[in-house]
């Protein structure tokens, strides 16, 4: 599958993307957007599908928007209305998946306290010190992805999703919908939701050959993991955090959208220990501009990550 | 940790009441464009000049910055009826003052006239020195792009308080029922909402995703001194009576660290000795400024007689330190007397297996300071969404 990903879309880069992929006459097919990061916005995409339709020379008429809303945030609440049952399972879980976060989050602010502190002694014994420490948030990140996982595979096994036939309505023609598209847009805005919904109505499995473009959290329900990151709340500084899993479509990457504005990016023993604690996968940037078309060979020469010296380089050319 | 200031610019030139001082003639006309081209107090660098004009025996700066003289006695300057006192405010203070003007052995107290800037508070209000580097934050202010959320008034019957408790509750902008909010609990919910913009504040934090849509429980107290200061009955209304009746009727989350108790001085007492009373019923208390007054030895803890079950209790606590929540966040001002109180307090909730946040701000004892730090804890307390949105 070719997936594209994108910086944010503040300054929107998706209309040549789109053009760049359909050229002449524009899509054969109509372009499927997923805009359930933005929530109770999710109706308000008006600009998106005008980016889109302006994407493609000739391929729909005047005013005629070429783009398909799946409307997945729609269907959530949708779902929670009409099956009650689901709802109430969805929140039992929600309330565990909660539990296990904050109490991960505790341990996770010792475990990389430890490996800052150790990280103050340069010496060499302290970089043995260092590398054990970084294993250990590994470890923790590693079991609590795995709790996280469990707990959501324990919840589908028990309710069944796809037996409910509210559910199975909704997957039934939102998979319509992908059969005949010509690309899939799946925008930024809350990660958490996006990747709800995106497991919710099962779109991995909805997937053709169609182009997917993603951008910022779009992106990130992607990866096989998905790691929250905020250096400049008003809070302070909070620890990098494993959530989950996305699509799993892109793996051992880390996606990192407005990483500029989000992380420390100057503070290198910080970004250093990031790199590190989520190596051998990748941490990818995603800044306003980028572009990056992810082939099956893996990540393409410019695309720029964070290293394991804490410095952000571009990837050279093999 | 204190809240940041803005760098202090180099001051060099001579001070703008010294200039004047050196005029000749220096007569009224002088004095009338003098004040007509200065804001009062005139804030140079970390000096400010407090101005008072008109006939007086004496004049007197009264505040209650902690370490200072409380009565700090103007000059008159030569020939005039200008009277002036430098005072050194370091960067970012905020003061909180009046003048008491002495004549003929008779003394008034006023705010003064020439700052227009008053803070407000139950007991009145005063004039405001913003010292240089003071910032108000924006979020603050009323914003036209937040949605607000909504207050409705409820009473609920208490058999504890054996009174009807009126309680104000605010509901976040787009409430919606089937999600599940965490609830704060705000003592002195009517001043909180007066004097210190509690609405505003939470529509904004909540607006700009610095803390996530909650509901606030404000309550109003009766007799205030006596229920606020570790009282079993004002313990039991909240946890027995308001606590079951929001969770029934409204969409709360119902776990400890989904619950918050806050308030200010006596308010921040009153927080701390209900969750001591009910421990692993509030995951988090919002502790402003807390009248924590306890001895270590003797019984002279110059609170007088209100303050003496304050003293008891925490006196109590201090000799055997409970965790009765998991999370701390506790600000007081550096110029109010309680500054040492609360200082002496962090390592003892610290040692009680509590996570603390302590934040310190060059303020005193009043509303604005409490309003001010309300980010640094709701944020804290209950982070905002923020690391979930990549727009």
């Amino acid at each position: 599958m070719r997936i594209i990903l994108l910086g944010p879309q503040r300054r929107p880069t998706l209309e040549g993307v789109a053009r760049s992929l359909f050229p002449g006459p524009g899509p054969a097919g109509p372009v499927a957007t997923i805009t359930a990061g933005w929530r109770e916005r999710e109706p308000d995409d008006a600009e998106l599908s005008a980016v889109l339709s302006a994407g493609h020379n000739q391929g729909a008429s005047h005013n005629q928007s070429c783009a398909v809303n799946l409307g997945l945030y729609r269907r959530w609440l949708d779902v929670q209305d009409r099956d009650p049952e689901y709802f109430a399972g969805e929140r039992e879980l929600a309330a565990v998946l909660a539990e296990l976060q904050e109490l991960y989050l505790l341990r996770l602010d010792y475990a990389l306290r430890a490996v800052y502190a150790v990280q103050r002694r340069a010496d060499q014994a302290g970089a043995a010190a260092v590398e054990d420490a970084v294993a250990a948030v590994r470890e923790l990140d590693a079991a609590h992805l795995r709790r996280v996982n469990g707990a959501r595979g324990e919840f589908f096994q028990r309710l069944s999703p796809h037996d409910r036939p509210v559910i199975a309505g909704h997957r039934a023609e939102v998979s319509a919908v992908l059969a005949d598209a010509a690309a899939l847009v799946v925008a930024g805005g809350h990660v958490g939701v996006l990747a709800e919904v995106l497991h919710l109505f099962n779109i991995a499995a909805a997937l053709r050959s169609a182009p997917l473009i993603a951008w910022s959290a779009g992106a990130m329900a992607l990866a096989d993991r998905i790691v929250l990151f905020h250096d400049r709340a008003p809070q302070g500084p909070g620890h990098p955090e494993v959530y989950g899993s996305g699509l799993s479509l892109l793996r051992d990457v880390v996606l990192l959208p407005h990483a500029r504005a989000r992380l420390l990016l100057d503070d290198t023993p910080r970004m250093a220990v990031f790199a590190r604690r989520f190596a051998p996968a990748r941490c990818v940037l995603l800044e306003t501009g980028t572009r990056i078309e992810v082939p099956d060979g893996g990540w393409p020469p410019g695309t720029r990550v964070l290293g394991e010296d804490g410095h952000v380089t571009a990837r050279a050319a093999a | 940790m204190t809240a940041p200031v803005a760098p202090s610019p180099p001051v060099s030139r001579k001070l703008a009441i010294n200039r004047l001082r050196e005029r000749r003639p220096l007569d009224a006309a002088a004095v009338d464009r003098f004040l007509a081209r200065h804001e009062v107090p005139i804030v140079e660098g970390v000096r400010c000049t407090f101005l008072y004009r008109g006939e007086a025996d004496e004049v007197f700066l009264i505040h209650r910055i902690f370490g200072l003289p409380d009565h700090l006695p103007l000059r008159r300057v030569r020939g005039t009826d200008l009277w002036y006192l430098v005072l050194e405010l370091p960067e970012g203070s905020r003061v909180e003052y009046q003048l008491e003007v002495v004549r003929g052995g008779q003394r008034e107290r006023i705010n003064d006239p020439l700052n227009p800037r008053l803070a407000h508070s139950p007991v009145g209000s005063s004039s405001v020195c913003y010292a240089h580097g003071h910032e108000t934050p924006d979020w603050t202010r009323p914003d036209p792009e937040a949605r607000p959320g909504s207050l409705a008034d409820m009473v609920v019957p208490s058999r504890a308080l054996r009174r009807d408790c009126p309680v104000t509750l605010y509901l976040p902008a787009r409430f919606h029922r089937t999600a599940r909010y965490p609830l704060l609990i705000v003592h002195d919910g009517g001043d909180y909402l007066r004097y210190a913009a509690a609405k505003t504040v939470l529509d904004n934090l909540i607006h700009r995703l610095d803390m996530a849509g909650l509901v606030a429980a404000f309550i109003y107290p009766g007799d205030r001194l006596a229920e606020y200061a570790n009282s079993a009955a004002h313990a039991r209304f909240l946890t027995a009576e308001l606590l079951p009746r929001l969770e029934a009727e409204f969409p709360l989350a119902g776990t400890p660290s989904s619950r918050c108790l806050m308030g200010s001085s006596f308010g921040a007492v009153a927080a701390l000795s209900t969750a001591y009373r009910h421990p692993d019923t509030y995951g988090s208390l919002l502790l402003q400024s807390g009248s924590f007054v306890f001895t270590d030895i003797g019984n002279d803890h110059g609170g007088g007689p209100v303050f003496e079950p304050v003293v008891r209790f925490v006196n109590r606590f201090r000799a055997a330190p409970r965790r009765v929540a998991d999370r701390l966040f506790v600000s007081c001002g550096v110029y109010e007397p309680l500054i040492v109180r609360n200082r002496s307090m962090v390592p003892v909730f610290e040692a009680a297996g509590m996570t603390v946040r302590y934040v310190e701000a060059r303020d005193g004892h009043n509303w604005e300071n409490w309003r001010d730090r309300l980010r640094d804890g709701l944020s804290w307390i209950f982070p905002g969404p923020q690391k979930f949105i990549y727009e």
